[in-house]
């Protein structure tokens, strides 16, 4: 009996080897050289016929394939093929959740409303088989976000080829995120309540809840307090400006409100998230320097008479006011469509946006907003050679087919628990 | 003479009244026989029947005689009503009168109930024929004071309580008669509704089609038990068919519920009465032909409060427009000849009725014709003929008024019922209503009196100054109280027979008097003819359009000859794609594919550049339907979508704009044998009936897995049978032996008992209907294959089938094709295993295969699903994109009518500006059967009249709301976003 249970064991260990996550690549220890490819360098620019080099994890070279310099190490001839920097989701939430409907493998929200001190990043796991999908489509990075509350907690910012969140991590602890309360809302039609949307008169209570939270924590932390208050002491950041603060709003009256009452208190690094009625507002985000994340371009619209492709147009409407703006997550199914953040790009490309635009959204555009864009988000030398090679367009599912992706200059596996069950099944059809 | 004799027997049989033998213990016994005659009104006796100067003779609770010259016998009463009018008082033929609402049963346990909770009944709770309004029945004085002071003399009423809902009863609002004298008539009518009873908590129905399917089986039971099949005694199919010759009296509350009520039942025989909603003007043509009876409220809604631009861009124009043209819908049902009654039912405060319904005459509905609605009509609804008119032998239910009864300024006097009066307004109290010259020490003041009766209240000016006051009058005595600044004077005085001055004595502080007069000041029309005119134009409401939503079309597409020349034609065929080909589009097929085609009187688009596909088509859309999931059992085989298909629903348009052209809308996956499908075409405009294909394929919705195992209901669902994956298999054994025995039951000929369920399982067993299964883990879509081996069928589809490309060979060999998500995972413990690469994986072993959405939002844009298959297991375009078109063509046996760009098929086609598999790809044109539904430049057109018609309405509510009307907060409308886990 013992015996069957230790072999049961040794069994389990064995498959669980089997059907584990991608090994984290080996640091690089040889230069590479891609020529031929048609370079998106995520600022706008594009190379065609690109050569670009990198080694030691950092890129070293980005030009004209014609360029007289000596190729490095491993060449890549990358013809006809793109290549791109890696793409950051902003606003994400991989890793927190594995399976939506199974609440045991669900971190993502936090008991409590004031949650600075709760930090995504220690629960952020590395090993997910919903974030080793992301590789395969040229996600690579990731802002990890957890939600719920009014503070719902501090982010970090990640990469996708890691043993453990330590190794994971590009940037930790960049932002803390508010949700910040809406001024209009409902009656309870289930207490009897008239259900139409009315102002909320707790609104300037809910603010003033807000306001006075940072402006308590402000003081305690410019005085000598003997007792640390964890959760003031987590704001720190955001008053010395190493951190950001994000703050998820939406209308023209709440997004004026945030921006007013934040710069009164002394917190300058600012990101609005999903900021509905944003272009109404757009010379206040202009004057203090406040980017937007956006949400998906695949929804539905809000109004029942709106526009039909008013999501798809969201990114440009905002851009035509020079609002510099990137693409976040949250929504249905997040962890799990993450993947598709090109294709979010891709069709706010098909609705006004130039394509180099509508890829800078998820490349420097997220990069400046987490914080990240001095060593990610663009194909510069110098920075981090996070990047992959795709047949085609990669703003497309029909052109975004990689072929190799590098994280740090690791060459990373594009396989995956999926494109395992693939092979594994069509190899059963072949020998059958 | 002989006309007296006739007149007193008449009176000798009325005077044998009910009561008269019981015994007096309080004295002696009186009678007071009394007859009162009415002289010098203005008589309505039918809305149709006018009598100037005539007299109304009333004995006994009845009308004796009525007209211009009436015999007036001896000992009458005599009660001059000069210049008043008299009308039958008003008949509600819909109302809850007397008779409390049931108190929800609350339980501490939520655990669902599926059994009924009464024992020698019908087997669900919500079907309660045998219940009689007199069991419950308590007159309330209060609410019959509210109804006599509308005008109203006899009421309907009944227990709104559970789908079907027995008997009511027939009331005369006479508070000061006991119930033996005022009830009518005891079962007056029988009522149903698709609203489950409170009084149970039996889960089924849990939807509108549940509803639908209850009462077909209930029907189909009840003539079963007419016929003595049934051992046992069921109290409700017996009250049932007692019932059957009454009045059937249904509650729908809105025209998609009124068309489905009457749908439910046009087949079984019976012409319901239906309550309508109020928004039948929305679709007048299919309202007029279900030839039913209505019973409309007049509830309009007030203008929205618009004035903060932050809520009031969240009201959609349907709404915003609902509050303009309700108000028309009396007209409107008036003009095409639906016969109506009109109810005081849904409305929140009984005052607004008559407001409304003057508001309804301005807009053209007809004196003559809400009169009717208010009495005849309803009268002869319920088959009475002694109610609603002032006939000799009716009841002298009549209402006393100043004049027109419709006209805002008339004064309801009295309100007679069964010949007692009840006193509304004092028609003695004169009328002072007026401007008038108030003169007191040489001082002029304004004094503006206004109100009716009793409750005349006037105000006091002296030039633009408001001047504090008060005022009473009393007992034809008029006291006014004014507040100057040298201190008070106090008038008092009286009317000078005419009402056009007033005199009398004044006091100071001082006690001095002095006298005052007050001389009527004669207004003059100063309403030129112009803005009478802009006055009539205002009222002129917005145009309905189909649906009568924004993006709605004021007239449905024609079919029109078009020729698209020189596209890239991507035919979804062997052909594969044809390089700057013409298509011929005509009579609602495609009618040529070639080069250089021309066609006299075609409409050409230039496809230059362009790429022209068949439409595409989504095996599995929640769209457009008013319901999902019916999960009050773990079969619900009985139920169709095809019921509450919602022509009305925006996601039609945007669907459109995607490139969509059929759907098939599915049952969601709450049960393992759910409901019949819908397949319909995106015919935006067109009623649910018109959207529906017509002959189509039967289809059904099965489900496997987690759904029906109820995993993610929570700790509460755990008793509905299967909870397993081991009792889903048993669950489609037993219901397809039991399907497959009635089936033999019914082929021999023998006497059977109707069953809905068995029936359409017996369909699926005879390979007429087909079946779409919701699946997901390899063990059951190999398991369910098994089971119909067993009963010697296929399944036709597989949906969703995220594990298909485990099974892929077996589900060859059954011969079963696959309709899947193209990405989705992780959502769920059982879609772990799902990866992107299984529709590749299994067209590859030959299954047909399509992309399915299951998602209102992934619908829209199928086109890039389909792309994905390219990025996952790299299927080439053309196979890619026949996944959205003739494939899942083929999974709805379709692919010889549409799905493909083929000569003598439906013309179902999409002019694209790009590839379609590209993400840069939009639909420019959505054709179906030859009539443009999408046209991009067009929805330009739509989006700027819906701001335009927008600001206009916006403009008018704040000018309503600045002028002082009532105002209510707007209601956001709340898509719902229908999943198969939906409820």
């Amino acid at each position: 009996m013992k015996n069957i249970f230790i072999y049961s064991l040794l069994y389990f260990f064995w498959i669980g080897n089997l059907v584990a996550q991608q090994t984290p690549a080996v640091q690089q220890t040889q230069a590479y050289s891609i020529e031929g490819a048609t370079a998106h360098l995520g600022t706008g620019a594009v190379i065609e016929n690109s050569l670009l080099i990198f080694n030691n994890g950092k890129i070293t070279f980005v030009g004209k394939a014609t360029a007289k310099i000596a190729r490095q190490g491993t060449r890549i001839d990358a013809t006809g093929k793109h290549v791109y920097p890696g793409f950051i989701a902003a606003n994400a939430s991989l890793g927190l959740v594995e399976i939506d409907a199974v609440r045991a493998t669900d971190d993502e929200d936090e008991v409590g409303s004031m949650l600075p001190h709760i930090r995504s990043l220690i629960a952020y796991n590395a090993e997910s088989k919903v974030v080793e999908s992301m590789r395969p489509n040229g996600v690579l990075m990731g802002q990890i976000t957890p939600r719920g509350g009014t503070i719902s907690g501090t982010s970090s910012v990640v990469q996708f080829d890691a043993w453990n969140w330590e190794d994971a991590a590009i940037k930790k602890d960049d932002a803390i995120h508010i949700n910040w309360p809406g001024s209009l809302t409902r009656g309870r039609w289930w207490m009897g309540e008239d259900p139409a949307l009315k102002l909320d008169p707790k609104y300037g209570e809910n603010i003033q809840k807000i306001v006075t939270y940072f402006a308590d924590a402000k003081r305690y932390l410019s005085s000598n307090q003997k007792r640390e208050n964890i959760p003031f002491a987590a704001t720190k950041g955001l008053f010395n400006g190493s951190q950001k603060l994000f703050i998820h709003a939406n209308g023209e009256k709440e997004i004026t409100d945030v921006i007013t009452n934040m710069k009164a208190i002394g917190i300058h690094n600012l990101v609005l998230v999903h900021a509905k009625g944003a272009e109404n507002v757009a010379n206040l985000l202009l004057k203090n320097n406040v980017p937007v994340v956006i949400e998906r371009s695949h929804r539905i619209p809000e109004g029942e008479d709106d526009d039909f492709d008013l999501s798809y147009r969201n990114a440009k409407i905002l851009m035509d006011k020079g609002i510099t703006v990137g693409i976040g997550m949250e929504g249905q199914m997040e962890r799990m469509n993450t993947r598709n953040l090109p294709f979010y790009a891709g069709t706010y490309a098909a609705y006004g946006v130039e394509r180099e635009e509508a890829l800078k959204m998820i490349t420097l555009n997220n990069a400046k907003i987490l914080g990240v864009d001095s060593f990610v988000g663009s194909l510069e030398v110098g920075k981090d050679a996070t990047l992959f090679i795709s047949e085609g367009d990669a703003l497309e599912m029909k052109g975004n087919i990689l072929t190799d992706a590098f994280i740090q200059g690791r060459k990373i596996s594009l396989e995956t628990h999926q494109t395992k069950l693939w092979k594994r099944y069509s190899n059963k059809y072949k020998t059958n | 003479m002989r006309k007296l004799l006739l007149l007193c027997s008449l009176l000798l049989v009325m005077s044998a009244n009910a009561q008269d033998y019981f015994p007096t213990n309080t004295g002696v016994k009186t009678t007071k026989n009394t007859v009162i005659a009415f002289q010098n009104a203005t008589i309505y006796v039918t809305p149709q029947k006018k009598i100037k100067k005539g007299t109304l003779l009333i004995k006994d609770g009845k009308v004796v005689a009525v007209g211009k010259k009436v015999q007036i016998p001896t000992g009458t009463k005599i009660i001059d009503v000069k210049g008043k009018t008299i009308y039958p008082s008003f008949i509600d033929i819909y109302a809850d009168f007397g008779i409390a609402k049931p108190k929800r049963v609350r339980s501490n346990n939520r655990t669902p109930q599926y059994d009924a909770s009464r024992d020698g009944y019908y087997w669900n709770d919500h079907i309660r024929p045998e219940t009689r309004a007199t069991q419950s029945f308590k007159f309330d004085t209060k609410k019959a004071k509210n109804y006599l002071e509308a005008g109203f003399g006899v009421v309907n009423t009944h227990l709104q309580d559970g789908i079907i809902r027995g008997n009511g009863m027939l009331v005369a609002l006479n508070p000061n008669a006991s119930d033996a004298y005022r009830i009518l008539e005891n079962t007056s009518a029988q009522y149903l509704s698709f609203t489950k009873s409170l009084q149970s908590r039996q889960s089924y129905p849990t939807s509108r089609m549940g509803a639908m399917a209850l009462l077909r089986q209930t029907y189909l039971d009840a003539d079963w038990y007419a016929k003595g099949h049934v051992k046992n005694k069921d109290a409700s199919l017996a009250a049932l068919n007692k019932n059957k010759n009454l009045v059937q009296i249904f509650e729908a509350g809105n025209h998609l519920d009124a068309l489905r009520a009457d749908k439910v039942g046009d087949e079984f025989g019976i012409q319901y009465t239906i309550v309508g909603g109020g928004d039948e003007f929305e679709r007048i043509a299919d309202i007029k032909k279900t030839n039913a009876n209505f019973i409309i409220p007049i509830n309009f809604r007030k203008p929205y409060d618009v004035s903060n631009p932050n809520i009031s861009k969240n009201i959609p124009l349907s709404d915003l427009r609902k509050w303009n043209q309700e108000p028309t819908n009396l007209a409107v049902l008036d003009k095409n000849g639906v016969n109506f009654a009109l109810t005081m039912h849904s409305l929140k405060s009984m005052d607004a009725f008559h407001k409304n319904l003057q508001k309804a005459i301005e807009l053209g509905f007809s004196k003559e014709s809400a009169l009717a609605a208010l009495t005849t009509n309803p009268a002869k609804m319920l088959g009475s003929t002694n109610i609603g008119n002032l006939q000799p032998g009716s009841h002298a239910n009549f209402i006393i008024t100043s004049g027109d009864i419709f006209d805002a300024k008339t004064t309801l006097y009295e309100n007679w019922v069964q010949g007692a009066k009840n006193v509304i307004n004092d028609r003695h109290i004169k009328d002072l209503t007026g401007s008038y010259n108030l003169a007191l020490n040489d001082v002029n003041y304004t004094l503006t009196i206004s109100g009716k009766g009793a409750k005349q209240t006037a105000a006091v000016k002296l030039g633009d100054q408001k001047v504090k006051s008060k005022f009473s009058f009393k007992d034809n005595w008029i006291h006014i109280t004014l507040n100057e600044a040298n201190g008070y004077a106090r008038l008092v005085g009286q009317t000078i027979n005419t009402t056009n001055a007033l005199q009398g004595t004044a006091y100071d502080d001082a006690g001095n008097e002095t006298s005052w007069t007050a001389v009527k000041q004669v207004k003059k029309d100063k309403k030129t003819k112009k803005d009478k005119k802009k006055q009539k134009k205002d009222l002129k409401p917005f145009p309905v359009s189909y649906p009568n939503v924004g993006y709605g079309n004021y007239e449905i597409p024609n079919q029109e000859t078009i020729l698209i020349k020189n596209a890239t034609v991507w035919t979804s065929e062997a052909a594969g794609n044809l390089e700057n080909t013409d298509v011929l589009i005509s009579k609602g097929k495609i009618e040529k594919i070639g080069k250089n085609l021309s066609a006299k009187a075609a409409r050409v688009i230039d496809g230059t550049g362009k790429h022209l596909t068949a439409g595409i088509i989504d095996e599995h859309s929640h769209i457009a339907t008013s319901a999902v999931n019916e999960s009050g059992h773990n079969s619900t085989a009985e139920v169709t979508i095809e019921d509450v298909v919602n022509p009305n629903d925006m996601n039609i348009y945007r669907n459109l704009a995607g490139g969509v052209t059929t759907i098939q809308i599915l049952h969601g996956s709450a049960n393992p044998i759910g409901g019949r499908s819908a397949i319909i075409k995106l015919k935006w405009g067109e009623n649910a009936a018109g959207m529906l294909l017509k002959n189509s394929p039967k289809y059904i919705k099965f489900a496997l897995g987690e759904n029906v195992k109820q995993s993610n209901w929570g700790a509460s669902n755990t008793i509905r049978f299967p909870q397993t994956r081991m009792g889903t298999e048993q669950v489609f054994i037993d219901y397809f032996q039991r399907a497959k025995e009635y089936d033999a039951l019914k082929k021999s000929g023998n006497p059977y008992r109707k069953d809905m369920e068995l029936e359409t399982l017996a369909e699926i067993i005879n390979k007429e209907r087909f079946i779409s299964c919701h699946s997901y883990v390899q063990s059951e879509i190999n398991m369910l294959m098994k089971v119909a081996e067993k009963f010697d069928f296929n399944i036709n589809t597989y949906t969703h089938i995220l594990e298909g490309y485990k099974v892929a060979d077996k589900m060859k060999a059954h011969g079963v094709g696959a309709s899947t998500f193209s990405d989705w995972w992780a959502y769920k413990y059982e879609v772990l295993d799902a990866i992107p690469y299984n529709a590749a994986i299994m067209a590859n072993q030959g299954i047909t295969v399509a992309i399915n959405s299951d998602d209102r939002e992934m619908s829209r844009r199928l086109n890039q699903e389909a792309a994905k298959t390219i990025k996952y297991g790299g299927m080439s375009e053309l196979e890619a994109w026949k996944m959205v078109t003739i494939n899942p063509a083929k999974l709805l046996h379709l692919d010889t009518r549409t799905g493909s760009i083929k000569i003598g098929k439906d013309a179902d086609v999409v002019l694209w500006n790009h590839n379609p598999l590209s993400i840069y790809s939009k639909a420019e044109k959505t054709i179906i059967d030859g009539a443009v539904y999408f046209d991009i430049e067009s929805d330009l057109a739509k989006r700027k009249a819906i701001q335009t018609e927008k600001s206009k309405l916006i403009k008018m509510m704040l000018d309503a709301k600045m002028g002082g009307g009532a105002t209510q907060m707007p209601k956001k409308k709340r898509n719902r976003n229908f999943h198969c886990d939906s409820e």
